[in-house]
């Protein structure tokens, strides 16, 4: 399997990450030799083996419904680049 | 060419619980803003996401209610996209084993037939946040107070087949999450949002056009203009030639119509997958029964009883099923007052039109039900007629206390005194000598005219039956 | 004095050789002098004073406990309420959380002080520490060559005696590769016996917290503290914690049935050297009643790949919150959401970061979900078997933690899959959600290598007891590096 600069570019859109395009190059050719030390995987005979999620196969707690937590909205604001009147900030969204 | 259009919806309900569906914060309406969004909701480094009791017990009612299977074992998955109202880069939902599996909901038709709508399936997820593009200058702000709060996401089976059977299944599936209390159906507020995948195809095919899909339709209304707009846009296309885009709009209630969203669509690739901080959800046979035992009951079996029990019309005990308060406020003046026809007339009638005309809720009605039944008991013991009833009813509605308050006050009561009846009635009869004699050459509808006279005379008051009764005995004697 | 072991230090306060207060300054004044190691991030002098002083106060009252005023530092991935936790990345550079980490609550109410953050693999992604925003933490044994990672600047710091533990976190092997190749001992727990509240998630279903010391002693001490259920943790295990110290000495090496899978110690790519050590390590516990059985887990090569599928996907959606509106890195003049988005994390995040972020989108992405993604979550399944069948027949299971020694800094830098191969022997017990340990067993031109020991779930007594039993009869565990100024 192997991966062009225009498919780095696509997963890099996906995942939100800049690349330059020297930056795609280097890219592209490590996750070509990733994706084929993975490959191998390809040959396992796995039919009838169940996906294992989660290494204990335990089942999901419940919580009870009762408010925990208190406004801290100033603590927390107080980490983010840029807020107004409570809010976060970022360039306008478009719908 | 005719055609049919085939529509599915994704109703989303915001569940009715204290707290977020992962975290212990609270979901309370109109906060300010980030003020009820702790770590978990703010997507921080390293906190984790513990599941509400609440928001499980919900959907297996949902379940139970649709018929449905509930499954034992269902996975939440992650929805992975970026966008500002959520946090973490990704949604938390359910994809490929949802709590709540094939089910169905029947809803009426116009011509009074109904109709089963197929529910595919039905999934607990967490909602997003709010983008405000107003105040914020060339920027918006984010609010994540909504981020969290538990959705059960509604879909239905492509069997709606023009806007008013998508309402009709709507507004059935709105009573009926309200029936369960498991939401508050509040749809200004949000709570009760509707997606609609919308196609056309010609009568007699069988494949399903391409389809569009109209989001956050929150009002009865703009679902079926919106749905209807949508129709002739795609047969008007189809008509001239083109061809329908697969593609998500956005219903614009100032101009009528719809148009494609911007922004948010984009060949999207969500990347689902096993969310690995939540384990599987399972739901026992002893968890399901649980919940089954004190399931409330469901607008279609209590409508199903009004008509046995209290003998109404199968459309009567419709219109009085159709939501929980209503039934109950019903139900409450029907035993009250041992007439449930009179109750069912009354609460349909005066009670509904004072409702309406006054944009009131049934929960603020001035008059409650206790109020109701006590008028209807002076109709029954005949201390007033159903007329003057509806006076008493409007001094009721003004706060002029309950019935039987105004109709000492006002001096209601209805006349049964024979006597102070006759009296009346030699009154009226002295008084209109020519009508009297042509009554008795043979004109006895003015019998009417007789009548009318008593009643004015005595302002209403005066027992009818007796009036007539006296009446006819003077005239023909 | 402030270079012993935490059973040594707790009795030294506890006859009141020394205060808290004298031996945080101490160790204060130590990782000064070590500063060129890069073993820490942040060094938190004042608040440690405070925490020591109060310690001190505590064991005047007579409520010390064995971590009471014990200095310890903090892998920088355990958020640390009013402390800046980087997780060795620009993205967090000014992170400061409003929470503490479980673990760190734990150490806090043990009475632990902690002095300061250790350096790591940025997000925990590598084995060498050369992927950390703020350099390479170095090996004290060779200062040319790597100390492992990811959690590097915890084995540094506990190899260069500045603190006598540390705390780390384990993915692949994070914390068992970096104790072999700094001579000391690590634990990574059973998955779910710690809580992951507050530890910033790489890949959630193999994360794990565990301690690093120099002995099998203290590890048994420290995680006494760490262990213990919390709600807030959905995949943490509601189940009572051991008396890990108390049960040493019972679970000895006399009678127990070491299982030596072939898979290990016949694999191309191992030193001589670490193969020699290891089976003098094994020869040793059998000359002191241990029984051996040669095993197999047929499915040992595919651990690599399959990691290396599951990991990144976990990392891709785990760090999509980093994306600049809340915390963390932020571009300047962002021209629209998604350039605000894309220079954010492109500038916020290291190439290796990246490059996982990629592979795991790639792994999740349609068309591909099943091809990588389901099937490894199948391999997993059967290298989780080959493990219950082994331990049908053995107690625990014994290898070299790693292939090699440490290697130069810069010797692997471009070629991740290579890199990716020196956690062969580590990633597997993830994948299965084992307890494994590390502990030095040896020395290979003079640098240290180390005897991986893998239990059954939830039997970390034994494999303490196990190891604590071999450092009687060993001192691999006291060999430590000369310091140069």
């Amino acid at each position: 399997m192997s991966i062009d600069a225009a498919e780095v570019a696509k997963i890099a859109h996906l995942a939100r990450l800049a690349v330059t395009e020297a930056d795609g190059e280097t890219h592209a050719r490590n996750l070509s030799s990733i994706l084929a030390f993975v490959e191998r995987l390809s040959e396992v005979d796995t039919s009838g083996v169940e996906p294992l999620a989660h290494p204990l196969e335990m089942t999901q707690r419940l919580r009870r419904d009762v408010v925990s937590e208190v406004d801290q909205r100033e603590r927390f604001q107080a980490l983010a680049p840029a807020t107004a009147d409570g809010h976060y900030l970022v360039p306008r969204v478009i719908e | 060419m005719e055609w049919e259009a085939v529509i599915g919806l994704e109703l989303h309900a915001q569940l009715a619980t204290q707290t977020k569906i992962f975290s212990g914060a609270s979901t309370a309406y109109g906060a300010d803003a980030n003020t009820q969004a702790c770590a978990v909701d703010l997507g921080m480094p390293g906190v984790l996401p513990v599941l509400n009791a609440r928001a499980v017990d919900f959907a297996i009612r949902l379940g139970l209610a649709l018929d449905a299977e509930v499954a034992g074992r269902s996975v939440f998955a992650r929805k992975n996209y970026f966008y500002p109202d959520l946090p973490k880069g990704y949604q938390i939902s359910q994809y490929e084993i949802p709590v709540v599996g094939t089910g169905h909901l029947d809803i009426d038709l116009e011509d009074g037939s109904s109709k089963r709508i197929g529910v595919t399936r039905a999934h607990l997820e967490e909602d997003a946040g709010k983008s405000m593009h107003e105040g914020f200058g060339a920027m918006s702000g984010i609010d994540l107070n909504r981020a969290g709060t538990p959705l059960l996401e509604i879909v239905s089976e492509p069997d709606l087949r023009s806007a008013k059977e998508a309402v009709a299944y709507m507004k059935k599936m709105h009573s009926l999450v309200r029936y369960l209390g498991i939401c508050d159906g509040n749809m200004q507020e949000g709570s009760f949002r509707c997606d609609a995948n919308v196609s056309v195809r010609p009568v007699g095919r069988e494949a399903f056009g391409t389809r569009t899909e109209i989001k956050n339709l929150n009002s009865f209304r703009f679902v079926e203009r919106a749905i209807n707009y949508e129709i002739e846009r795609q047969i008007e296309v189809l008509e001239d030639g083109g061809s329908i885009t697969q593609e998500t709009r956005l219903y614009d209630p100032d101009r009528g119509e719809t148009r494609p969203m911007r922004g948010k669509e984009e060949a999207n690739d969500y990347r689902y997958f096993p969310d690995p901080d939540l384990l599987p959800l399972e739901i026992t046979a002893e968890m399901i029964e649980s919940v089954r035992s004190e399931l409330p009951e469901l607008p279609d079996a209590k409508r199903e009883r009004f008509v046995s029990d209290y003998g109404l019309s199968n459309y009567d005990a419709g219109v009085l099923t159709s939501s929980r308060e209503l039934a109950d406020y019903f139900e409450q003046v029907a035993l009250a007052c041992a007439d449930a026809k009179l109750a069912a007339n009354w609460v349909m009638g005066e009670l509904a039109g004072a409702l309406n005309k006054t944009g009131t809720e049934l929960a603020d009605s001035p008059i409650d039900a206790d109020r109701l039944a006590g008028l209807l008991k002076r109709i029954l013991d005949e201390t007033i007629s159903g007329k003057i009833a509806k006076e008493v009813f409007e001094a009721m509605w003004q706060g002029e206390g309950d019935a039987d308050t105004v109709i000492e006050a006002k001096g209601l009561k209805q006349v049964t005194d024979a006597s102070a009846i006759e009296a009346m009635v030699d009154e009226v009869i002295a008084a209109n000598p020519q009508q009297l004699e042509q009554y008795r050459a043979g004109k006895t509808k003015l019998m009417g005219f007789f009548v009318g006279q008593v009643m004015k005379a005595s302002a209403g008051k005066a027992n009818p039956a007796q009036v007539n009764e006296i009446l006819k005995r003077r005239l023909d004697g | 004095m402030y270079d012993r072991t935490i059973a040594e230090l707790s009795s030294a306060l506890s006859r009141r050789e020394c205060s808290s207060v004298e031996l945080t300054q101490a160790t204060l004044a130590a990782i000064e002098q070590a500063s060129g190691l890069n073993a820490f991030i942040t060094i938190t002098a004042e608040q440690a004073l405070a925490e020591a002083e109060a310690a001190d106060a505590r064991r005047a009252d007579g409520e010390a406990g064995p971590l009471t005023g014990v200095p310890i530092a903090h892998k920088d991935i355990f958020c640390t309420e009013g402390v800046r936790t980087s997780c060795g990345s620009r993205m967090l550079d000014t992170f400061v959380p409003p929470y503490d980490a479980f673990v760190v609550e734990q150490l806090r109410a043990a009475g632990a002080v902690m002095v300061g953050k250790t350096n790591m693999d940025e997000f925990a992604m590598g084995s060498s520490n050369e992927t950390s925003w703020y350099g390479p933490a170095r090996n004290p044994w060779d200062p040319t060559t790597v100390p492992g990672g990811s959690s590097g600047g915890s084995a540094a710091a506990v190899a260069a005696r500045l603190v006598p533990a540390a705390t780390g976190t384990d993915t692949g092997g994070s914390i068992r590769q970096p104790a072999a190749l700094t001579g000391i001992s690590g634990l990574k727990p059973t998955y779910g016996r710690i809580s992951r509240y507050g530890m910033i998630a790489f890949a959630s279903s193999l994360d794990q917290a565990g301690p690093m010391a120099t002995t099998a002693e203290d590890l048994a001490l420290m995680l006494g503290a760490m262990a213990g259920f919390d709600e807030r943790d959905s995949t943490c295990v509601d189940q009572s914690v051991p008396n890990y110290h108390g049960l040493l000495a019972e679970h000895g090496l006399k009678g127990l049935r070491i299982g030596l899978p072939r898979e290990y110690f016949n694999t191309e790519g191992v030193d001589p050297e670490v193969a020699s050590a290891i089976e003098t390590a094994v020869a040793a516990m059998e000359a002191a009643g241990a029984q051996l059985k040669e095993i197999s887990l047929p499915n040992t090569e595919l651990a690599v790949p399959v990691y290396y599928v599951i990991a990144p996907a976990e990392a891709s959606s785990n760090l999509s919150r980093f994306d600049g509106v809340r915390y963390g890195h932020r571009c300047s003049d962002p021209v629209d959401l998604e350039d605000l988005y894309k220079r954010s994390r492109g500038e916020g995040f290291g190439e290796e970061v990246k490059r996982r972020i990629m592979v795991g989108t790639y792994a999740l992405s349609a068309g591909y979900y099943d091809a990588y993604y389901l099937k490894a979550q199948q391999v997993r399944r059967m290298i989780r078997d080959d493990f219950a069948r082994a331990f049908d027949e053995v107690d625990v299971i014994a290898g070299p933690t790693a292939p090699t020694t440490a290697f130069g800094l810069g010797a692997k830098a471009d070629d991740p899959v290579q890199m990716y191969l020196s956690d062969i022997f580590t990633i597997a017990v993830n994948l299965a959600g084992l307890p494994a340990l590390s502990i030095p067993a040896g020395f290979g031109g003079g640098k240290p290598i180390g005897l991986q020991l893998i239990g059954n779930y939830f039997d970390e007594a034994r494999l303490l007891g196990a190891a604590h039993g071999y450092q009687q009869i060993t001192d691999w565990h006291m060999q430590r590096p000369s310091l140069e100024g």
